[in-house]
């Protein structure tokens, strides 16, 4: 069996759990919502191997490296942070509805790394600039705060959602946990969130400073985890300092996940030194 | 605004605006929006692409905002110099409003503030407040700090605290941003950022920098002794490596290699590999035939030199080396140019473009003149740098993440453990409270409860 292989059965799984969790949701079957579960645990347990096995594969063809080189790589492994993040979040907060609005998430990650005509799934050697061991601490810390952000994104959506009604209905909406414990999730991952994404951030400026000679240099990667970061800087001071609740802070994650995407794929698009991570690779 | 009362209306009322958190948020957004239109904008490009691209008056206009070089315009530099004195100003503020919760040894704990709190957890107990004070007094010690113990009517109060020190967290966190922006002035005022290129063998001691363009002498020459590049399979570049020696004052002081991410320090300034690429030399092999023997003969030559043939051909001096050369009309690439003077002292320019080895027999002379072997050079490409406000910076760094762990993870917890008389037995209640992440309060105090229980 090939990680390929492997990564490709996940991401059926995630679409299956996702699915789960839609139906359980949907048509109130708490067995569908604890089947989703574990099958989202299966799945993060086949994306955990065909990461693994990737790994295992580079060293086999002779230039071995952390899989977490290029977009797909990367994708990979921002389905697998989100997976896990989802997951701790359902345990602790024992709700499996938002489920139905982060599984698909980590499907769409997987589906776009697998699908996509423009990724390349195949095994690269390492170009000079990217063989350091600041790599693996900048992607693994980057890509835990956009999972966080991921998952936040889909709480927010659920708090606008629910908002719009009243506490008490029922209906699709009304099975939502409670607005106040989405608004405190949305502010519990998105400091999660900045914890990473700021060690992201330093991460790679260590690492461009040993590889460039510049911890800083408005390069457009640079920026936009900048612009991402002043985004979720200013959601929990408003939060935190001005008491911002709800609605606003909802919109505010929102904006901010808009953030993430465009420094992730958007940035691409932009000249600058992270074109390593083009698409054609 | 509480200590620092200005008499001046002016000031306070900077003071206040710059203490506020409003301004805090307006920055932050300012900053998340204008940093967008660098990112558009390709940064310090050259004049006349830009006036291609957006036409004479934009760029007139686009000049004047600075958004070709945006993130050192005045405007940008504002925004940051506002952000740093709104972070030192609140935190000053905040600080000074709350240095009885900080700065104090003994906190002054309220009963009447903890009966009010909805965090609690209350059982009964057989034994009596005596014996429980004895029981719950070392342990409480010893788990939590600043205890205190006092007595009532009809039993005991005992409180007792833990994290007053994550408050300073947030604290540590505007620190860091403030070492941030003091470490990258003094990168911009003391260092410099130059670059160099030194075909192998050669040594050099000027740079050019980045910003200006200026040449900048530095206090060692740099002799590459080496460069290598080695390619994978699929012709992907594998490595970059530079020999490089320092010298000062010609003795060599210090020797490495260097590849990408592992660069080379001395004196404060670092050596970075950055690109490298291909001079021809100076030097060649060159072949003579004779066109009447059919011999050949093959002599090693440099730029400059004079060779005197054999079988009474001439002399033959290889006056340069040109790039790109024309050749009526026609380009031939680099070639070397030489010139050769017959016996009967007639002299005449031969072209030899190293690309066309039997190029010189179109010239139909007495003897045909090759390139034979000629060796291609390689230059390395460095990055020169001096930033002395690097470690400002990385104490920065590490003071942000250890702060937003905090600030975010960690709390100060007060507890107060009361016991009151009952029958021969007493009830005992735990209230709790904490600075934030108050859902988890609620089970420290329920695993509190449970350890109170089981003392015996």
């Amino acid at each position: 069996m090939t990680s390929s292989v492997l990564l490709s059965a996940t991401t059926f799984i995630y679409g299956i759990a996702g699915f789960l969790y839609c139906f359980a949701w949907v048509f109130k079957k708490p067995g569908a919502g604890r089947l989703a579960s574990w099958v989202t645990l299966g799945g993060l347990a086949g994306n955990t191997a065909g990461f693994i096995l990737r790994w295992v594969e580079s060293y086999r063809m002779g230039f071995g490296h952390a899989p977490l080189s290029n977009l797909y790589e990367s994708l990979i492994f921002f389905a697998w942070t989100i997976a896990l993040i989802y997951l701790f979040i359902e345990w602790r907060y024992q709700n499996r509805v938002i489920g139905a609005f982060s599984a698909p998430l980590a499907f769409l990650t997987m589906a776009y790394a697998s699908l996509s005509p423009n990724i390349s799934d195949r095994i690269q050697p390492l170009i000079p600039a990217l063989k350091s061991n600041w790599l693996i601490a900048h992607v693994i810390t980057c890509f835990i705060g956009y999972g966080a952000f991921a998952v936040a994104f889909g709480v927010s959506i659920m708090y606008l959602l629910k908002s719009r009604r009243g506490e008490g209905e029922g209906g699709l909406v009304g099975r939502f946990p409670p607005t106040a414990v989405l608004d405190e999730l949305t502010h519990q991952l998105g400091m999660f969130g900045f914890l990473f994404l700021s060690a992201g951030i330093i991460t790679g400026a260590v690492w461009a400073n040993s590889a460039w000679g510049r911890y800083w240099g408005w390069d457009p990667k640079e920026t936009w985890s900048l612009i991402t970061w002043f985004i979720y800087a200013t959601l929990l001071h408003a939060r935190m300092m001005r008491g911002w609740r709800g609605r606003r802070i909802a919109w505010l994650s929102i904006v901010g996940f808009g953030a993430v995407l465009f420094t992730y794929f958007g940035v691409n698009l932009l000249p600058g030194l992270h074109s390593y991570q083009s698409m054609g690779q | 605004m509480s200590s620092l009362k200005a008499s001046n209306g002016v000031v306070d009322a900077i003071w206040k605006l710059l203490a506020s958190i409003q301004l805090t948020i307006v920055l932050l957004m300012s900053l998340a929006g204008t940093s967008i239109i660098g990112t558009l904008i390709p940064q310090n490009s050259e004049p006349a692409a830009y006036v291609a691209a957006f036409g004479e008056t934009l760029f007139r206009f686009f000049s004047v905002l600075g958004l070709f070089d945006m993130y050192h315009s005045w405007w940008f530099q504002i925004l940051i110099v506002l952000l740093a004195a709104n972070v030192v100003v609140c935190s000053a503020d905040r600080l000074s409003a709350g240095r009885r919760i900080l700065f104090v040894r003994q906190p002054a704990y309220q009963a009447a503030r903890f009966r009010s709190l909805p965090d609690r957890e209350a059982f009964t107990e057989e034994r009596g407040p005596e014996i429980l004070r004895a029981l719950y007094e070392p342990y409480v010690s010893r788990k939590a700090r600043a205890v205190h113990i006092e007595t009532t009517e009809d039993g005991f109060r005992m409180f007792g605290e833990n994290g007053r020190w994550t408050r300073f967290g947030v604290y540590a966190v505007h620190l860091s941003v403030v070492l941030l922006l003091i470490g990258g002035l003094i990168g911009s005022i003391f260092g410099f950022d130059g670059f160099v290129t030194i075909p192998e063998g050669d040594t050099v001691q000027q740079i050019s920098l980045r910003s200006t363009g200026e040449r900048l002498r530095l206090p060692f020459a740099i002799r590459c002794d080496d460069f290598d590049v080695s390619f994978y399979e699929t012709g992907a570049p594998k490595e970059f490596r530079s020999s490089l020696t320092l010298l000062e004052n010609g003795r060599p002081v210090l020797q490495k290699e260097i590849i990408v991410n592992d660069p080379l320090r001395y004196q404060g300034i670092s050596i970075f590999q950055s690109s490298y690429g291909t001079v021809p030399s100076r030097e060649a092999v060159l072949s003579f035939t004779s066109r009447g023997t059919g011999m050949v003969y093959t002599q090693e030559m440099k730029v400059g030199q004079e060779a005197h043939l054999p079988e009474n051909l001439g002399t033959f001096v290889l006056a340069e080396l040109r790039h790109q050369t024309q050749f009526k009309g026609h380009p031939v690439g680099d070639a070397f140019i030489g010139r050769l003077t017959t016996p009967d002292g007639t002299a005449q320019e031969v072209v030899l473009p190293i690309r066309f080895p039997t190029f010189d027999r179109m010239r139909r002379g007495e003897v045909v003149i090759a390139v034979d072997q000629f060796k291609e050079k390689h230059y390395t490409g460095l990055q020169v740098n001096k930033d002395p406000g690097v470690d400002v910076v990385y104490s920065g760094f590490i003071l942000m993440i250890l702060g937003c762990y905090v600030t975010f993870f960690r709390s100060h917890q007060q507890v107060c453990v009361e016991a009151v008389r009952k029958g021969s037995g007493a009830l005992v209640t735990i209230y709790g409270t904490a600075n934030k992440n108050k859902a988890s309060m609620q089970r420290r105090i329920q695993r509190l409860a449970i350890a109170l229980k089981e003392m015996k």
